[in-house]
C-alpha cells in the first residue's frame, strides 16, 4: 500500500511551513474582528467633567449626577455622620484608604476635599451595582441594630460607610472610588478633572 | 451491502415517488439518513417519562428560533432616547406588545421559552444523573451537552439584556464586571466584552448580534454533535443496561425498537402535553409570578439607580448563590475572583461526572443507599441554593435563621458531592444488573 513508502522529508517540512504562515495570517486576521470590539473613538471621547452647583445641598442630603455614564454621588455630611467614621476604623477594611481608590488629596479619614461635602462613584466595587442610601442608624431601615449610617448595595450586601469605605467580610474588594474634582467655587464642583494643587 | 455507484442505491419500482427517491438517492443520502436516524435507529423500548425532555428540548429550540426570527422583525437594539424620553430598545419591545398584530404572544412564547428552555434542560440533565447516561461510552454526549448548557446560559443572558429594563441592564452590569475579577487582564477584558466603559448602547448590539446570530450557530452546530454522538452509541435506557450486547440474526438489538414509529409517536404525547402546559403558562401568567418576567423589568434601564432587590431569572439563581457564597479572598486575589471560579466551576465541573463516577453500574435502580441519599440532598441543595439566589443576600429563614452561612454549607456540598464521588460511587453497595432491560 502507499502508506508503506517513506515519508518525503523535505516535502513534509514545506507543508508544515504552509500550515504555519497560513495559520500566522490567519491568525492576523482575527485582530481587526477582535479590535472592532473595543471602546470606539466616540465612547473614548465622551466623559468629559461635569459641572455640579452644590448650593441647595442641605446637611445630611444626598444629590446624583451621571459623569462618563456612572452615579457620582455628592454628599453634604452632617457632624454626626462624619464622627460615626472615627468609630468604625475597626470595622472596615481600609480605614486609611491606604488602596488607590481616590486622588491624593483625598486619601485622609473623610475621603474628601472638604470634611462635610463627600464625592463618590456610586458604584460598588464588587460587581458594579449602585448602592442603595440607608443614612438612619439602627435598624429603622432593615439594617442592624448597630447600623452608623451609610450604604447598602442590594446586590451582594457589601456595606460603606459615610466616606464610602466598604466594611470587613463583605464581598466587595475596595473602598468606592472618589472621582478627580475640583472646587470652582465654593458651591461648584467640577467632577472629572482636578488641577494640581487644587 | 454497499453499492459501487450512487446509482445503485436505491432502485426505483417505477411509480412517480420510486423514481424520484432514485433520482435524490443518487445524489443525496436521503434514504440512508432515514433509516440511520430514524426507522433503523434503535433504542431501548423500555424509556420512560425522563425521556421526553431531549425530545422537547428540541421543540423548544425550535419554539425560540421561530418566535425569535419573527421578534427581530420589530425589536430595535437602540439604547438611546426617544422623544418621549424613554431608551429606544424598551419601546420597542413595549411597541411588540402593544402594536404589532400578534406581537404579545409571540414575544410570551420566547420569553416562556427560555424558562421552559431551562425547565425541560435541568430535568434532561437529572435524566442522565439517574440512569448513569454519561457513563462510557456515552461521555462525549455528556460533554457536548454540557457545552450546550453554557452556551444556552450565554443565550440566555444576553437575551435578557435586549428589553433594556432595569433587570437587564443591572444583570448586564453585575455579570460582565465578574470578569473584571480576573486578576491583571480583568478589567481590560471586561472593557472589551461591554465595548465602553460601562454598559451602554455597544454593549446592546453586540449582544444582539451574539443572541441572534452568533450563539444559536454554535448552539446548533452543538446540537447535532449531540445527535450524532448518541446515535452511534445508541441511547442508554433506565435500567442502564446496553442493548446491544444482545442482537437477532439481523444485527438488531433484541431490546430495541426503531426510533420512528414507535418513539416518534410516543414523543408526540409529550409535545402535546408540554405545548397544555406552555399554553397555560404564556396565556395565564406569562409572568410566571415575577420568575419567568421580573417586575423590575417593566422600568426602563437607569444607569444611575439600582433596584433595591436584583436577583437573576430563577433558571440562573442556583449558580447566582454559588457565586454569592465566596466572600473571602484567598491567596492574595479578592473573594470576587474565587465567586466567579466557583460559579463557572459550578458549571464545569459537570463535564467531569463520566470520570467521577465509579459505579460498577449505571442506573439508580440498581445503585446503592448513599448514592440515593447524596443525590437526594444534591437536588434538595439545588432547589434551595436556586431559592436563596432568589432572594435578597440579608434573607434569614423564619426571620431567625441567616441564610449567608446556610448557602456556604450547601455550596461546599455542591462540590463535595462531585469531587468526593470517585470515593463514595466506589464503597457503595450494588445490586447486580440484569441481563436484558425490565419493563
Amino acid at each position: 500500500m502507499s502508506n508503506e513508502s517513506k515519508v518525503d522529508g523535505g516535502r513534509r517540512r514545506l507543508v508544515v511551513a504552509t500550515a504555519a504562515v497560513g495559520g500566522v495570517g490567519a491568525l492576523a486576521a482575527l485582530v481587526p474582528f477582535l479590535s472592532s470590539m473595543l471602546p470606539s473613538e466616540r465612547a473614548k471621547a465622551a466623559g468629559a467633567p461635569v459641572e455640579v452647583e452644590i448650593g441647595n445641598l442641605e446637611p445630611g442630603q444626598m444629590m446624583t449626577v451621571e459623569w462618563r455614564g456612572k452615579p457620582v454621588w455628592i454628599i453634604r455630611r452632617t457632624p454626626e455622620m462624619l464622627e460615626s467614621l472615627a468609630k468604625l476604623a475597626d470595622a472596615v477594611a481600609d480605614p486609611k484608604s491606604e488602596k488607590k481608590m481616590q486622588p491624593d488629596y483625598c486619601t485622609n479619614e473623610a475621603r474628601s476635599i472638604k470634611p462635610e461635602i463627600m464625592v463618590a462613584v456610586g458604584i460598588c466595587t464588587h460587581l458594579g451595582c449602585s448602592p442603595s442610601s440607608k443614612f438612619k442608624k439602627g435598624a429603622e431601615e432593615g439594617m442592624d441594630a448597630a447600623w452608623l449610617g451609610g450604604f447598602l448595595c442590594p446586590c451582594h450586601g457589601s456595606t460603606f460607610d459615610f466616606a464610602g469605605r466598604v466594611f470587613k467580610s463583605k464581598p466587595a474588594p475596595d473602598n468606592l472610588e472618589v472621582p478627580p474634582h475640583m472646587y470652582l467655587s465654593e458651591t461648584r464642583i467640577l467632577i472629572g478633572e482636578d488641577k494640581k494643587g487644587a | 451491502m454497499a453499492a459501487n455507484t450512487n446509482f445503485e442505491k436505491y432502485k426505483s419500482d417505477g411509480s412517480l415517488q420510486g423514481n424520484l427517491l432514485e433520482w435524490f438517492d443518487a445524489r443525496f443520502p436521503a434514504t440512508s439518513m432515514w433509516r440511520g436516524h430514524l426507522s433503523e435507529y434503535y433504542a431501548p423500548k423500555n424509556f420512560n417519562f425522563w425521556y421526553f425532555f431531549g425530545s422537547l428540548a428540541m421543540l423548544v429550540l425550535v419554539i425560540q428560533i421561530v418566535t425569535g426570527i419573527f421578534l427581530v422583525m420589530h425589536y430595535k437594539p437602540d439604547a438611546s432616547l426617544n422623544e418621549n424620553g424613554i431608551p429606544v430598545a424598551f419601546a420597542s419591545v413595549e411597541y411588540i406588545m402593544r402594536d404589532v398584530p400578534w406581537g404579545w404572544l409571540i414575544r410570551y412564547m420566547h420569553s416562556t421559552g427560555a424558562s421552559a428552555f431551562f425547565v425541560v434542560v435541568y430535568l434532561h440533565m437529572f435524566r442522565g444523573m439517574l440512569y448513569g447516561s454519561y457513563r462510557q461510552p456515552r461521555e462525549l454526549i455528556w460533554i457536548f451537552g454540557t457545552l450546550i448548557f453554557l452556551c444556552l446560559m450565554a443565550e440566555a443572558f444576553m437575551g435578557y439584556l435586549l428589553p433594556w429594563g432595569q433587570m437587564s441592564f443591572w444583570g448586564a452590569q453585575v455579570i460582565v464586571n465578574l470578569f473584571s475579577a480576573i486578576p491583571l487582564i480583568g478589567e481590560p477584558l471586561s472593557i472589551w466584552i461591554r465595548g465602553d466603559f460601562v454598559v451602554g448602547d455597544a454593549t446592546l448590539n453586540r449582544f444582539f448580534s451574539f443572541h441572534v446570530i452568533a450563539v444559536p450557530l454554535v448552539l446548533l452546530g452543538l446540537v447535532a454533535a449531540h445527535i450524532l454522538a448518541l446515535h452511534e452509541v445508541g441511547s442508554n435506557n433506565p435500567d442502564g443496561v446496553e442493548i446491544k450486547k444482545r442482537k437477532d440474526v439481523h444485527g438488531v438489538p433484541l431490546d430495541g425498537i426503531p426510533f420512528h414509529p414507535y418513539y416518534s409517536v410516543k414523543d408526540i404525547v409529550g409535545v402535546i402535553v408540554f405545548l397544555m402546559v406552555f399554553s397555560i403558562i404564556v396565556f395565564f401568567a406569562p409572568e410566571g409570578g415575577g420568575y419567568f418576567l421580573e417586575y423590575n423589568n417593566f422600568i426602563p434601564a437607569d444607569p444611575l439607580k439600582t433596584p433595591p432587590h436584583i436577583a437573576p431569572v430563577w433558571y440562573f439563581t442556583p449558580y447566582y448563590s454559588l457565586l454569592r457564597a465566596m466572600v473571602w479572598p484567598l491567596f492574595g486575589i479578592d473573594a470576587k475572583f474565587w465567586g466567579v471560579v466557583l460559579m463557572g466551576g459550578g458549571v464545569v465541573i459537570l463535564a467531569f461526572l463520566p470520570w467521577l463516577d465509579r459505579s460498577p453500574v449505571k442506573s439508580i435502580r440498581y445503585r446503592g443507599p448513599i448514592f440515593k441519599t447524596l443525590l437526594t440532598l444534591f437536588v434538595i441543595a439545588f432547589l434551595v441554593l436556586g431559592f436563596l439566589g432568589t432572594q435578597p443576600p440579608s434573607y434569614a429563614f423564619f426571620g431567625v435563621i441567616p441564610s449567608a452561612p446556610v448557602a456556604q454549607v450547601l455550596t461546599a456540598y455542591y462540590f463535595l458531592f462531585f469531587l468526593t464521588m470517585p470515593w463514595w460511587s466506589k464503597i457503595d453497595k450494588y445490586k447486580p444488573e440484569p441481563d436484558r432491560v425490565t419493563m
